[in-house]
């Protein structure tokens, strides 16, 4: 997995790459928690995110409650195919502002 | 946890390794390497993927805590190549406490975000993504065996 990050004015955009999953699930939140902090807008890029599993899906739950309780205007783009079944199996769709 | 099957097994992988997390990698890697080497389409891989890790997680932190033990990885890829049947069947078997993730009641999918509880999502996957998953407990073993059909070998 690999993380990065763009910012763009008021806007952060983290690119995530690769797979989310129980070796990398610690990094991968340490890194989105760092991201918040920098910009009133945080856009997420999942367009080469291919893997993603409970101890994944527990972060994004959690950061949506971060961004919220924050005043952080957060959405989720690109999501593939892949991420996406998972996302709609786990009613995910629906806590997450998927564009 | 063969010796029932009575069609062909194209593969067989078995390996046993202690169950904790600091593993993940280690199985995945075994697992893995097995599916591609069959040509198994990218998506079904990581659905076997996805699957080992829910389970295999959930055995390094519920059968054995706070002692440790191994678990018992059997990968079977069965079917006649000719009759478009062809599975994998991934076994799990710990010595563990009795435990049925089964059991577990399924998450509510439809849960709001401030009602949404984190717990239970791997097992709910695991049963949404298999096409068949069971469990048995047997000469003091959990044994959990799934199942996912393999297009296109």
């Amino acid at each position: 997995m690999e993380i990065r990050e763009q910012i763009n004015g008021d806007t952060i955009t983290v690119s995530i790459i690769g797979e989310i999953d129980g070796t990398n699930v610690s990094e991968c939140e340490a890194a989105l928690d760092a991201a918040m902090g920098k910009a009133a807008n945080m856009v997420i890029d999942m367009g080469e995110l291919d893997y993603i599993s409970s101890a994944g899906l527990r972060i994004f739950l959690m950061l949506r409650k971060k961004t919220i309780a924050n005043g952080i205007r957060m959405v989720i783009k690109n999501v593939t195919e892949d991420v996406q079944d998972i996302f709609s199996v786990t009613g995910f769709v629906k806590l997450l502002p998927i564009e | 946890m063969t010796e029932h099957i009575a069609e062909p097994v194209i593969e067989h992988l078995e390996f046993s390794i202690e169950a904790k997390s600091e593993n993940l990698r280690q199985v995945f890697d075994l697992v893995t390497a097995k599916l591609e080497a069959i040509g198994c389409e990218k998506k079904t891989i990581r659905q076997c993927k996805l699957c080992t890790e829910e389970i295999f997680l959930n055995i390094s932190s519920h059968a054995y805590n706070p002692t440790t033990g191994n678990v018992d990885i059997t990968l079977d890829i069965l079917g006649d190549p000719e009759s478009n049947n062809t599975r994998a069947v991934l076994t799990f078997a710990d010595t563990g406490k009795p435990f049925n993730p089964l059991e577990k009641e399924d998450p509510d999918v439809d849960a709001p975000l401030e009602e949404r509880q984190v717990g239970g999502l791997g097992i709910y996957l695991v049963k949404e993504v298999m096409d068949g998953v069971s469990y048995s407990y047997r000469d003091g073993h959990n044994i959990l065996v799934m199942e996912k059909k393999i297009e296109g070998v």
